[in-house]
């Protein structure tokens, strides 16, 4: 499930209509808080409530770690680097290593996870920047009224659609659909040189690393357009009729003007887009094959996320009556996490950084 | 005059590939859309909202109505958080140097927590309040994860509706001598309740669409909710489409896609309700001269 609309968490490129009454606003904050009573309990709750996300974002990072110590301790950095996912005995044979007891032979490494994460985002994200900046342009420029409202309307449902109906349409129509007229063709025709090679050889079922990227682009596509697309309409109409005015074509209007003047902009909903691919579970629980303990061999083959072997280890999780394979998943949670929260507070850092939005008119290039 | 030429084709390929692009985000919508609707509708049975689930047969009334007690959760403690938080971080904050609003840390963490994946948060719940405090697979755990969710959604939204109000409204409020807090309710967040219940209606689509964290936190269960809030499973509707999609027999196919089904109805009900509160409201705030 993906979110669009509201101010996409700060990316608006004008200041705050109302930067005067935020002084005024402030003033009468002081008196509020210098009046007891009602006003003050208010601004009390209120305070409690802002403060909220904090903690649980503190919350999360702590009893996570918390959570995952027995795990980090066992399988050191080898959860990292190594890629068998086995629970162990299940005939409750249990051994002790660095003061951890744990089932005899459980060993876990999410290589494989991290790989196919990166992976599905990656295709997800190169294939959905230039179709969402595309249709933002096609939503905003001389598209008529009649037309660009009900076809902006598809792309906020098409946000707002469940995840796990995604995964439902990519495992039971859109995979088997590629598996059968459009992998074999494209497996046949490529040559066989070095990074295309990738494309050949066996096109499976239709569950795995594709159709996984694929069923990602088609959730993040939403929400980059809708951004996009209240961006675009944000720049101001002078500029670019001075552009069409010294005889610039619309291609060359989009590229010289509108797109430089909300870059940032566009390169925060971009990685927006990338950490809603990088946790998404359900659908690519769903599409991708759910494999473990291998990293695809070309890019039809199956694969497993972090966030989906979180989901599809849960059950296997239980049996586990040490505990142990609870705290691997803590810890692959962890990891996913870090990840994550990186790749938000970098967006965030880079939309900050550049500040407000400078005119880019008259630069080249 | 070669040049020219070069330019003409750049610019037809900038139009062709622009409605390209906006076909491949359509299209598929479409597709999706379509092809839920028709695996469904072919089975389709009227009582699959009154009876409840029996195994992986029956119906989805029991599934129907926990997501509905989950959304009215998630309604009472997010609604109230979310836009509590937001009212705090556009009106109350104390001002930085510079007059701009504080409190970036605060507006930092509810973006970086919007961020986190659901299943890490359900995770977490589950490690905490479902194993930790042993409330088991119920009701609290699972409001508790889908207001995190959602709390920072309403707060920005709740935010965003309120940085728009119109300065004239806040100078016209404290000239007529109103205090600040009855300026706030009766003024500021009068004029900024379209923006507030639109975000609230997108994060009741939001949480009626999740999954991942609630497999970790509502269990599931055959009857309906009961008033419990911990130690009693509930029911909801992404469960049956996430595990009756891969068993042997027709009747759990049917039931995962009947609860597709319902499931995009009321999505597309919640978010185009969203839709025209919006557009309702830039239509009044249009008339009346802003």
């Amino acid at each position: 499930m993906t979110v669009v609309g509201g101010d996409a968490g700060g990316l608006s490129a004008s200041p705050p209509p109302n930067s005067v009454s935020r002084l005024v606003g402030s003033g009468r904050a002081d008196d509020a808080s210098r009046s007891p009573g009602r006003s003050g309990l208010f601004r009390g709750a209120a305070r409690v409530a802002a403060t909220l996300p904090l903690l649980a974002l503190a919350g999360t990072i702590t009893i996570l770690t918390v959570k995952a110590l027995p795990s980090i301790r066992v399988n050191g950095l080898h959860f990292l680097t190594g890629s068998a996912w086995k629970p162990g005995s299940t005939y409750g044979a249990t051994v002790r290593t660095n003061g951890v007891e744990h089932p005899l032979g459980a060993s876990y490494g999410i290589w494989p996870l991290i790989v196919g994460t990166l992976q599905t985002s990656a295709i997800a994200v190169v294939l959905a920047v230039p179709i969402s900046i595309g249709a933002a342009f096609a939503l905003t420029e001389r598209m008529p009224t009649w037309l660009s409202r009900p076809l902006s309307l598809a792309v906020e449902i098409l946000a707002g659609i469940p995840s796990v109906i995604l995964g439902l349409w990519g495992v039971l129509t859109l995979g088997p659909f590629l598996a059968q007229h459009v992998y074999p063709l494209v497996a046949d025709h490529v040559p066989d040189v070095p990074v295309l090679r990738y494309f050949r050889g066996p096109t499976g079922h239709g569950e795995g690393l594709a159709t996984s990227g694929l069923v990602l682009t088609l959730m993040i596509v939403p929400i980059i357009t809708a951004t996009t697309r209240d961006l675009f309409r944000q720049v101001p109409t002078l500029p670019k009729e001075g552009a069409t005015a010294l005889g610039m074509t619309d291609a060359e209007t989009a590229r010289r003007v509108t797109v430089p003047w909300v870059r940032t902009g566009i390169v925060g909903a971009t990685v927006l887009g990338l950490g809603r691919a990088l946790g998404e579970t359900i659908a690519v629980a769903m599409i991708s094959g759910a494999a473990l303990n291998s990293v695809s061999a070309n890019i039809y083959g199956t694969m497993g996320t972090i966030a989906a072997a979180i989901v599809t280890q849960l059950d296997s999780a239980y049996t586990d009556g040490t505990g142990f394979a609870i705290s691997a998943l803590a810890e692959a949670a962890l990891v996913l996490a870090v990840i994550t929260v990186g790749v938000n507070l970098i967006a965030r850092l880079v939309i900050s950084r550049s500040g407000r939005l400078t005119a880019p008119v008259g630069r080249s290039g | 005059m070669d040049r020219n030429r070069g330019r003409r084709l750049w610019e037809l390929a900038f139009r062709l590939g622009a409605i390209l692009a906006l076909a491949l985000v359509v299209g598929p919508a479409a597709w999706l859309l379509v092809g839920v609707v028709a695996k469904a509708a072919p089975h389709w049975r009227w009582s699959v909202l009154f009876t409840p689930t029996t195994g992986a047969s029956g119906g989805l009334a029991n599934a129907i109505t926990g997501t509905v007690v989950l959304m009215a959760g998630v309604l009472i403690v997010a609604g109230t958080l979310g836009v509590l938080g937001g009212i705090y971080l556009a009106e109350l904050a104390p001002a930085r140097r510079g007059g701009k609003q504080g409190s970036s840390v605060l507006r930092l963490a509810t973006d970086v927590l919007s961020g986190v994946p659901s299943i890490t948060l359900g995770f977490v719940v589950y490690i905490a309040l479902v194993l930790g405090l042993h409330w088991g697979f119920s009701l609290a755990p699972a409001v508790v994860v889908l207001s995190v969710m959602v709390i920072p959604y309403i707060a920005r939204s709740t935010e965003s509706a309120l940085a728009q109000v119109p300065t004239g409204y806040r100078e016209g409020a404290e000239a007529l001598g109103m205090s600040p807090g009855y300026a706030l309710r009766k003024i500021v967040v009068r004029t900024a309740l379209p923006g507030i219940v639109t975000g609230l209606l997108i994060a009741l689509a939001i949480s009626s669409g999740e999954t991942a964290p609630l497999l970790y936190t509502a269990g599931f269960t055959n009857s309906f909710p009961q008033p419990h809030l911990i130690h009693t499973p509930v029911a909801y509707l992404t469960y049956p489409v996430w595990t009756f999609y891969n068993y042997p027999s027709n009747e759990a196919h049917t039931l995962a896609n009947d609860a597709a089904l319902i499931l995009v109805v009321l999505v597309l009900i919640l978010l185009i309700g969203a839709r025209l509160i919006t557009n309702r409201a830039e239509r009044y705030s249009e008339g009346t001269g802003r």
